[in-house]
């Protein structure tokens, strides 16, 4: 019998290690999967690499993450969304690394990553500073940029919902990264609002198989980074 | 009150006006994708009887209108991070597939705004390049580099009276040759093989008046 549940979000990035690199889904508030994050901030791990396309808002989720001093490392395509200030801050401040990636390319690094790809090229940033010490090579006559592939030790995503084998539906567009992230992490793991047995959820509509994930956390009332912003909320 | 036009600057366009210039340029039926900001107006002038659709590169094609305030799904959102809703239509997808159809060349048009944008269609749109700024680009670099048709809307000059279309671009590149054409508030210029090309003047702008204030030579197209 196959089934993926842990106790809790604690008990689900227990493992995590210092210097691990971690995919985060989201886009915004959109699938950021708080709980999880905040689990993370709790268990201590330290010299991150996060991968994600922002860097979260106020004094939760990512952002507090950032704040505690957990992350080395930021791989993101947009860091400096209307009311983040804790990257800037500590960017200016020179306590954080950026990798600034085009987010089709950043999508596209972690598709790769997760399906076996060393990298590719693509035509996006040729031409621009983001394509500075890259290979480039012209395919059709245009210029092309060779990018890798990115996998992580863990990926940690948000869902709809989940079965007890990994299947995870995902709330509109919220689904954003965590498709791929969930195929480039060593180690996936969901937080779900609704988790079922197997066999329940419909197979034509399971958007990403349970073989990429390793973890399912039921979370049946997910915060929102804007209502805890709104609260005033600061984690921990 | 009246004013005289040689001694009163013109006024051109307003942000909504531009925007409804652009709007009647994008046909029945095309995929477009409204970059933040000043693109966004785009979508509240489309004429009647054309039914276009939205991608906003987060994840989702037919997108709507924003909700009234108060409204809506925190996960349901446009690329700005903005609450929207969506059409009869709509599908969500993940962001490796959102940019197969930006850099698979899927998408008829991307409007996007501009720091710069010059003469040989080069534009600038992520970063000053500022020792103190925050780089940062979302999916810009992607959007030029694969939609057919970039359309550019700004202010013909910044607020401080810079220049905006010039002969080559001084801030960081979101990408080379990749401008249509560039809808500002005093005309709408063409960026061809010659150089910039002058479709058409807003109403009131003389074409000495545009040509002041644009940093390469605008051709004058007797044929329009």
């Amino acid at each position: 019998m196959i089934d993926k549940r842990v106790a809790s979000a604690h008990a689900a990035v227990a493992d995590i290690f210092d210097g691990a690199a971690v995919m985060i889904g989201g886009f915004g508030e959109a699938g950021s999967p708080i709980e999880l994050i905040h689990a993370l901030i709790d268990q201590g791990a330290k010299d991150l690499t996060v991968i994600s396309n922002n860097t979260g808002t106020g004094l939760v989720g990512l952002a507090a993450l950032l704040r505690a001093g957990r992350v080395r490392k930021v791989i993101c395509s947009f860091p400096k969304t209307a009311g983040s200030t804790v990257f800037p801050d500590l960017y200016r401040a020179g306590k954080v690394e950026l990798e600034l990636v085009p987010q089709g390319t950043l999508a596209e690094r972690i598709r790769a990553g997760g399906a076996g790809v060393a990298a590719f090229y693509t035509p996006t940033a040729a031409g621009t500073p983001l394509a500075d010490g890259k290979e480039l090579r012209v395919f059709n006559g245009r210029e092309h940029v060779l990018e890798h592939g990115l996998r992580a030790d863990f990926t940690l995503i948000k869902g709809r919902a989940a079965d007890t084998h990994g299947n995870v539906l995902y709330h509109r567009t919220a689904r954003n990264f965590a498709p791929m992230m969930a195929t480039a992490g060593h180690v996936s793991i969901v937080q779900a609002a609704e988790v079922v047995d197997a066999g329940t959820l419909d197979p034509e509509s399971i958007v990403t198989p349970g073989i990429f994930i390793d973890r399912v956390v039921h979370v049946p009332s997910p915060a929102l980074e804007s209502a805890l912003n709104e609260a005033g909320a600061s984690y921990p | 009150m009246t004013t005289s036009p040689s001694s009163a600057a013109p006024t051109g366009w307003s942000r909504e006006g531009i925007a409804e210039r652009v709007a009647q340029d994008i046909p029945n039926g095309a995929y477009v994708n409204l970059g933040i900001g000043i693109p966004e107006l785009v979508a509240r002038y489309v004429p009647a009887g054309r039914t276009l659709v939205y991608h906003t590169e987060n994840g989702l094609l037919g997108m709507g209108p924003s909700p009234a305030a108060g409204q809506g799904d925190p996960e349901l959102i446009n690329a700005g991070k903005r609450r929207v809703t969506m059409m009869p239509g709509a599908a969500f997808f993940d962001q490796a597939t959102s940019f197969a159809m930006i850099r698979g060349g899927h998408l008829d048009l991307s409007v996007l705004g501009a720091l710069q944008v010059a003469a040989n269609g080069d534009l600038a749109n992520w970063s000053t390049g500022a020792d103190d700024a925050i780089p940062a680009v979302g999916g810009a670099m992607d959007l030029v580099a694969g939609v057919k048709r970039v359309f550019v809307m700004t202010t013909h000059v910044t607020k401080e009276g810079e220049k905006k279309l010039v002969e080559r671009c001084t801030y960081p590149l979101t990408g080379r040759g990749v401008v249509t054409r560039v809808y500002s508030d005093l005309a709408v210029i063409d960026v061809t093989p010659r150089g910039f090309e002058l479709v058409e003047l807003a109403p009131g702008v003389s074409f000495d008046f545009v040509q002041e204030r644009t940093g390469a030579p605008i051709l004058r197209n007797p044929s329009r």
